[in-house]
Formats: C-alpha cells, sequence, structure tokens
C-alpha cells in the first residue's frame, strides 16, 4: 500500500469530507464543551498508551471505542463525532502513506460514532440513559452498535476492495457477500462488549458519581488488553524457541540446513490443499519442521560421515524418529505433531521404520511429512547427490504412490505445486550466513566413550 | 518457620463466618433479591476458578461480586439496609456453593483463598457498612463517594496482599519479603481490574440497579480469559524449554533427568535466597539449558559431568552454551547465566552462582552412590574458596535439610 491507487484516493478524500460535513451544525447544538474536551483527551490518551512501549497492543488502533461510544450515547451526534477526531488525527500511524492514514482513520471513526449517536437519539436511547432505564438503553444501545460495526465494515469493505483486492485473506476464495458478512461479525463480537462498557460509563457519566466513576469502567478492559498483548509477545518468543529447537539440528548436519523450515512450509501447503481447518495447519507446520530434530541423537560424526554407512551405523541413524518423539512428547500443544515425528519414516507398504505400520495405521499427519519430506530431500542438493528439478521429484513421488506414499498427499502437493509454484521461504544458502557455532573439538581423549 | 499462622488466620475466618450466620439468622435477610443476585454473580465467579495456573487471582469475578457488594449503599436508588453480617453470609454461602463442582472433581474447596476473602469482604463490610449505616459518610456523596470506595478498596488490595504472603510463608517457609514482593506486583495488574470493577459494581447497582452486575462483568471475565491465555502460552514455553533441554540427555551427553533434577533444585536454593517470581523463571529456563552447549561437542562428556573437567574446558562449553540459548529467542538474561556457569564465583551474578552449585551438587551425588549427597555437600564446603560461593552452598544445604518436598521430587 504504498502508494495509493486513485480511486482509493478519492474514496479517502469522499469519507473525509461527509465526516466534515457530519461536524458541520456544531455550532448550532450547544454541546456541552468540557465533555466533549474531556472525552477527546481521554480517548487521545488512551489510543498513546495502547501504542506505547508499556502496552504494545498487537493490533493498535479500535481498542478504545468504549470511550467513543459513551461519547455517542451522551453527545448530540456531532459533539460525539468531535471527540473522536483528536486522538484519530494526532496518535502516529505506522506506515506510509502516512497524511492520508490519518485521514482515513478519522474519516471513517468520525461517521461510525456520527451514525451510532444519530440512531441511538432516534430510537429514544437520550431519555433513557437519563432516566436510567436499563433495558431500553440495552436496546437502544445495541441498535447503535450495530450502526456502528456496520459502517466500519463498509468503509473497511471498501477500502480494501479498492486497494488489494477481495477484503479477506482468503485469497479469492470467498469474495462476495460471504467475506463481507464474516467481516462483519468477525468485528461485532468485541465492539458489543466495547458497546456495553460505553454503556455504562454513559449512565455513570450521568450519574452523582460523574466522570470519575465512568473512567473506573475502562480499567478492566486496559488490563485485559495488556494481558493480551503479553499474551502474543509471549507466543512469538514461543515460536522462536520451536525453531531453535530446529537449529540444534542444524549445529550437527551441515548439510541438511534449511531442509526443516522447506519441509514444514511443504506440509503446510499440503495441509491447506487437503482443506484442512487452521489450527491442524499450522500443527502439520511444526511437524514439518521438527519432523528430524531426533538427529539430535544421533553422534555426528556418523550425520557427517562421507561415504557409505555400515548396516551398524544405519540402524543407529534410523533411531532418530524415536529419539525425536522422545524429545517432544512433553510438548502437549504439538498434538499430532508428535506422531508425525515418530511415523515420518514408515511406507504405506509397511516396509518402513520404525515400526513397520502399513496403510491406515500410519498417522495421516505423518503421512504428510513423509510426503514433504522426501520432495525436499529430493529437490535441494545433498552430500549424496545434486538436486532435482521439481517436476522429475513430483514424477517420482507419484511412481512411489501407493507403495511408500499416501496417494492422496502426493495428489495434493502435484496440485498445489501445478497451481502456485515451489519457492521455499529459506534455502540452503541463507541459512548458512547466520549459522551456530560450529562443531567444536572433542573435550575428551576417549571418543565416543558412551556409546 | 511459624507454623502456626495459617490455623490462626483459618480460626479468625471460621469465628468471623460463625458470628456473621448467627447474626444473620438472628435478624434474617434483608434486600434478598438484591442478596440472591450478588450471590449468583459471586457463586458463578467461583465456577469459572481454575486453580493450578499460575495467577495470582484466579477467580476475579468472585473476588469484585463480593466485594461490591460489601460496599453497597444503594440499589437503584433506594438504600440498602443490609449489615456487615449478611454481606460475610452471603459470600461465604455463595463461595462454598460455587466450589461444589470442584470439590465433585476432587480437588477440594481451598481453605487459604477462601479464609482470605471471608476476611477482606469482613474487613471491607465492617468499614464500610457500619459508618455508613449510621450516616457517617453523608458528607462524601458523589464523585467523593466514588473515590473513597477507591481508597477503602486499595488499602484492602495491600492487605489481601500481606495476608497471602503471610499464609505462603508460614505453609512453605519461604522468605516473606520477596513473596509480598510477588503478591505486590500484580496488583497493578488484575489485581487493578477487581478493584475498579467491584468500585464501580457497587456505583452502576446504586445508580442502575441490579442490570450493572451482567454488563459490568463482562469486560472484568475478558480480562480473565486474557490471562488465562497468557499463563497457558507461558506453560506451553515452559515445556518447550524443557524438551529443549532434554535434547542433551536423548543425545547422550547427560543422564536422564539431570537438567530437570538441577532446575528444580536451583527454584528452591533461589527462593530461599529470596529471588523473586520472574528472577525465578530466568533461574528455571537457564538451570534447564545449562548443558545445551554440550551439543556443540563432537563427543560427549563422559556421563555428562562437567563439574570435572579442566576450567578453560567448562568455561567454553559454557560459552557455546550461551550461544546456542541467544539463538533461541529466550530472555537474554537466560544466556547470560549460561555463559557465566562456569566463572570463579566472584565474578558471576547470582542466579549464575546457583546454577553452578546445583549442577555440582547433582553430579558429585550421582556419582557418590549411597551417602553421596552428604559427601557432595561437604566437597562443595571445602572448596567454596574459589568456585563454589559459600552463601550459596549453605542455601542448598538449608533447602536439602528442610524441603522434604523438593527432597522427595529430586530422589524419584
Amino acid at each position: 500500500m504504498e502508494a495509493l491507487p486513485g480511486r482509493a484516493r478519492a474514496l479517502v478524500a469522499g469519507v473525509a469530507l461527509t465526516g466534515l460535513l457530519c461536524l458541520l451544525p456544531l455550532p448550532g447544538v450547544g454541546a456541552p464543551w468540557r465533555a466533549v474536551a474531556l472525552l477527546a483527551a481521554l480517548y487521545g490518551g488512551c489510543e498513546c498508551l495502547a501504542r506505547s512501549r508499556l502496552v504494545g497492543t498487537p493490533h493498535p488502533g479500535g481498542t478504545f471505542y468504549p470511550v467513543l461510544l459513551a461519547g455517542a450515547f451522551l453527545l448530540p451526534a456531532p459533539a460525539a463525532a468531535l471527540a473522536a477526531l483528536p486522538g484519530a488525527l494526532l496518535v502516529p500511524v505506522a506506515r506510509r502513506p502516512y497524511p492520508a492514514r490519518r485521514l482515513w482513520r478519522a474519516g471513517r471513526l468520525v461517521l461510525a460514532v456520527w451514525a451510532a449517536s444519530r440512531v441511538h437519539r432516534a430510537t429514544g436511547g437520550r431519555d433513557a440513559v437519563a432516566d436510567c432505564d436499563v433495558p431500553l438503553a440495552l436496546g437502544t444501545a445495541g441498535a447503535a452498535v450495530l450502526v456502528f460495526c456496520l459502517v466500519l465494515t463498509l468503509l473497511d469493505g471498501a477500502l480494501l476492495a479498492l486497494t488489494a483486492g477481495p477484503p479477506l485473506r482468503g485469497g479469492g476464495r470467498a469474495a462476495g457477500p460471504a467475506a463481507w458478512w464474516r467481516l462483519f461479525l468477525r468485528s461485532l463480537a468485541p465492539i458489543t462488549v466495547h458497546g456495553l462498557a460505553g454503556l455504562m460509563m454513559a449512565l455513570l457519566w450521568r450519574s452523582p458519581y460523574g466522570p470519575v466513576a465512568a473512567l473506573l469502567v475502562l480499567l478492566p478492559m486496559g488490563v485485559s488488553w495488556w494481558a493480551f498483548a503479553q499474551y502474543h509477545r509471549e507466543r512469538a518468543a514461543h515460536r522462536a524457541t520451536i525453531r531453535a529447537l530446529v537449529q540444534a539440528v542444524d549445529i550437527k548436519d551441515g548439510y541438511t540446513r534449511g531442509h526443516s523450515e522447506r519441509v514444514g512450509q511443504a506440509s503446510m501447503m499440503i495441509a491447506r490443499e487437503l482443506g484442512m481447518d487452521e489450527e491442524r495447519v499450522e500443527v502439520l507446520r511444526f511437524a514439518g519442521i521438527l519432523h528430524d530434530v531426533g538427529k539430535l541423537g544421533v553422534p555426528t560424526r556418523l550425520l557427517t560421515k562421507d561415504g557409505p554407512l555400515t548396516p551398524e551405523e544405519r540402524r543407529v541413524i534410523e533411531l532418530h524418529p524415536e529419539y525425536g518423539h522422545e524429545m517432544v512428547r512433553g510438548i502437549s500443544f504439538l498434538g499430532e505433531a508428535r506422531a508425525a515425528v515418530l511415523h515420518h519414516h514408515e511406507r504405506l507398504d509397511g516396509t518402513g521404520y520404525p515400526y513397520g505400520l502399513a496403510g491406515g495405521q500410519i498417522p495421516e499427519s505423518a503421512r504428510v511429512v513423509a510426503v514433504a519430506d522426501a520432495f525436499d530431500a529430493m529437490t535441494s542438493t545433498r552430500s549424496y547427490s545434486r538436486a532435482r528439478p521439481v517436476p522429475v521429484a513430483l514424477k517420482e513421488l507419484q511412481r512411489c504412490a501407493g507403495t511408500h506414499f499416501d496417494p492422496r498427499m502426493v495428489a495434493a502437493l502435484v496440485r498445489v505445486i501445478g497451481r502456485v509454484g515451489w519457492h521455499p521461504a529459506v534455502t540452503a544458502d541463507d541459512v548458512r550466513s547466520r549459522v551456530l557455532p560450529a562443531p567444536a573439538a572433542p573435550v575428551t581423549d576417549r571418543p565416543g566413550a558412551r556409546r | 518457620m511459624r507454623p502456626g499462622l495459617h490455623t490462626l488466620v483459618h480460626t479468625c475466618a471460621a469465628v468471623l463466618a460463625a458470628g456473621s450466620l448467627g447474626t444473620t439468622l438472628h435478624h434474617g435477610v434483608e434486600e434478598r433479591g438484591t442478596a440472591l443476585a450478588f450471590g449468583v454473580l459471586v457463586a458463578v465467579g467461583e465456577l469459572t476458578r481454575r486453580n493450578g495456573t499460575r495467577i495470582r487471582q484466579a477467580a476475579p469475578l468472585a473476588a469484585a461480586g463480593s466485594l461490591s457488594y460489601a460496599l453497597l449503599g444503594e440499589a437503584g436508588g433506594r438504600p440498602t439496609h443490609h449489615g456487615a453480617a449478611q454481606v460475610v453470609t452471603v459470600v461465604l454461602a455463595a463461595s462454598l456453593l460455587g466450589s461444589v463442582p470442584h470439590v465433585g472433581r476432587g480437588h477440594g474447596p481451598v481453605l487459604d483463598p477462601l479464609a482470605r476473602r471471608v476476611l477482606t469482604v469482613g474487613f471491607v463490610a465492617v468499614c464500610f457498612q457500619s459508618p455508613y449505616g449510621q450516616g457517617t459518610f453523608d458528607d462524601w456523596s458523589g464523585p467523593a463517594h466514588a473515590l473513597l470506595l477507591l481508597a477503602l478498596l486499595s488499602l484492602t488490595a495491600l492487605c489481601d496482599a500481606v495476608l497471602a504472603a503471610a499464609l505462603a510463608r508460614s505453609r512453605t517457609g519461604w522468605p516473606f519479603l520477596p513473596m509480598l514482593r510477588d503478591e505486590l506486583r500484580a496488583v497493578p495488574g488484575i489485581g487493578a481490574a477487581v478493584v475498579a470493577t467491584s468500585a464501580v459494581m457497587a456505583l452502576g447497582v446504586a445508580v442502575a440497579g441490579l442490570w450493572a452486575l451482567p454488563v459490568l462483568s463482562v469486560p472484568l471475565l475478558l480480562a480473565q480469559l486474557s490471562y488465562r491465555r497468557y499463563a497457558a502460552v507461558r506453560a506451553t514455553y515452559r515445556q518447550t524449554i524443557a524438551s529443549l533441554a532434554r535434547a542433551t540427555e536423548v543425545a547422550g551427553y547427560t543422564p536422564a533427568g539431570h537438567a530437570h533434577r538441577v532446575a528444580a533444585l536451583s527454584q528452591a536454593v533461589g527462593r530461599d535466597l529470596g529471588l523473586t517470581e520472574p528472577e525465578l523463571t530466568v533461574l528455571e529456563y537457564a538451570a534447564l539449558m545449562h548443558d545445551i552447549g554440550q551439543l556443540s561437542l563432537v563427543d560427549p562428556v563422559p556421563a555428562g559431568a562437567t563439574a570435572g573437567l579442566p576450567v578453560t574446558e567448562q568455561r567454553r562449553i559454557a560459552l557455546l552454551g550461551g550461544a546456542v540459548v541467544r539463538q533461541t529467542g529466550v530472555d537474554p538474561r537466560v544466556a547470560r547465566i549460561v555463559e557465566r556457569q562456569a566463572d570463579p564465583y566472584r565474578e558471576q551474578p547470582l542466579a549464575a552462582r546457583i546454577v553452578r552449585v546445583v549442577n555440582a551438587y547433582e553430579e558429585k551425588s550421582r556419582e557418590g552412590g549411597p551417602g553421596g549427597p552428604l559427601t557432595a555437600l561437604e566437597e562443595l564446603r571445602l572448596a567454596t574458596a574459589g568456585e563454589y560461593a559459600p552463601e550459596v552452598v549453605e542455601a542448598l544445604a538449608r533447602v536439602l535439610s528442610r524441603d522434604t518436598e523438593v527432597v522427595r521430587a529430586y530422589g524419584s
């Protein structure tokens, strides 16, 4: 979105102009200026705080709708819209083009708050708030929240459609009314919670206890956002650590750099193609990333040995699925990925290892990873063979489908690569630039003492 | 160690509860509708309690509901007449009712939180309801009333933190001050959410009637959910680190369970030396991964016993380990501790001293067979001149002689 297309520019300008029109009747409505100033300062301050390092919300923007909605329930429509303006205009934006983004943020909020406030007023919400008639106030606030959410969805959807095609990440799978409907539903639940908090703020603001009591409503929401931000931070750190488990393999086995990441990517593509849900796709990506983690348990001199292996040495290397399973079985969130680590060398005809399972006895996750593993092994350079082109590798997989590999998984891989191609995110050369400490010399004069 | 303190607290709570129950039975229940609504709120809040997660406030909704009932002076514009005794009775009955499913699942009602709730709610109710009934707070109307509630609740939160730390100290024998610090650290987070929600619930019910209860519960439940997800991802992270640590065991570099035992014992020693919760987490991670540098070796050290190696070799392995840990994206403090675990103790941070001493103890006591632990401790004491920090060795001795739970986990 570095440069906005002309139609998007026109939309931003149009929204900003309409927003200005909403604010025009301001001098005539007799707005309570102190309340407007207080709400505007509150909204701006909260948004600044949400972006600070202290809180660091992962999805900044729109976190403090309760303040705006309380304004919509308390003030005349133009005044409520004005309260959103300073915060939306002044708080920094993260990406270019800065002025257009600020203008867009301000314009859409002003329109949404204005519309919500008008609807609230029209349904008689103002009297309900003043009389503390809670059931009626809940109904009118519900109507206002629906309109607020609808305006935001329409504007966002329109902008997305003008800049980046269909409004959802799915990429063409679900364009049209269904996508808009989903966009609406996804934002409705959080905005409803914001609306409840906003209504409580409005009721308390009008009560003898005044704005002080209203402020207290925001605190639990702020705390919950903080905890949510911490959750995201910790989750990112966790992902990084899982990658490290893999890099630990790279310390030992220089020839397979990047292999794990690529197998993860291929497993993910197969799983998506098979129509698995997002959570399972993610688990299968981890399964691919971690499938060779057991190689940590194999002596380094076997992994780096030049020349043919003796049967004895081959047996030791074939222990790595069991070693890997032993390591990851304590990580409960990996779920079926653990089975994939244990069984990714099983073959459909029962000639694989470690258990010689056949057909449907092999877990589905392991069948996915087996195909992805073989595909990457063929298309990347190893100590014993040069990389083969992708079509040749796919041919080879199709030849072995039914004996070694599950034909469903092979067909899915062929389909998805035929459609989007194979663009590995990490190639062997990328990884070499950020390698871990090289294997060090033995510290004892008894090599292999414990084997 | 004062074994009597938690018994004393439980007795006080029981006496307060019995007195309140008697008074309430004698006078009958005022405003049954309000009492029932708050009782349901507290019971529901108690139903959402999840024990075992490392969250300070395991049932925030129940806590907020009981505190707001204690601070309720009006409902829907009409003054209320329930006294402090009725508050304690309703809260106690609802809490017990809400923990029935937990008992059914075999967890049992946890006595310490229950006693704390009865005492704090009793404290707030006595401080607020009696003067309020006599008209002492009539001058404190409007915003001043809100601020009064806030001040009273903040005071209560501080008292509750002290009580919780004292109870934990009495149960476990760990030092009081670091535990108090840990309790107080939770006050700005979920503690503040509970305080704000209880104040705003009392005011909201005064303004809008009982409708305010469900509406105001939603943000707090949301906060509880966020905290729970945060705790869950932290638990997963711990599992992953422990698995990463087991890489050296699977690879045959260190004996099975070594990293786990060193981590458990290091935490106990760290606690004895007064480390706080975040420092203990860093210490645990560092202890779990202290041998990870051996993965970079082509051949394993015999039995993984690094304590017997020449000093330069130990340091080289420690530096390799630090480099691996740095790659993992774990807190950089963990990498620093792993790196410096082989330095002379005078140059080490405290956590690195602990890891060094406990690791050496673990290796030596394992080699020693029966009677090994005593000999190992003796060896460490004799070697304190340069390598092992004397205060850490003494803490280890204290932990081993006292903490039967750790020793049992350690032996199994």
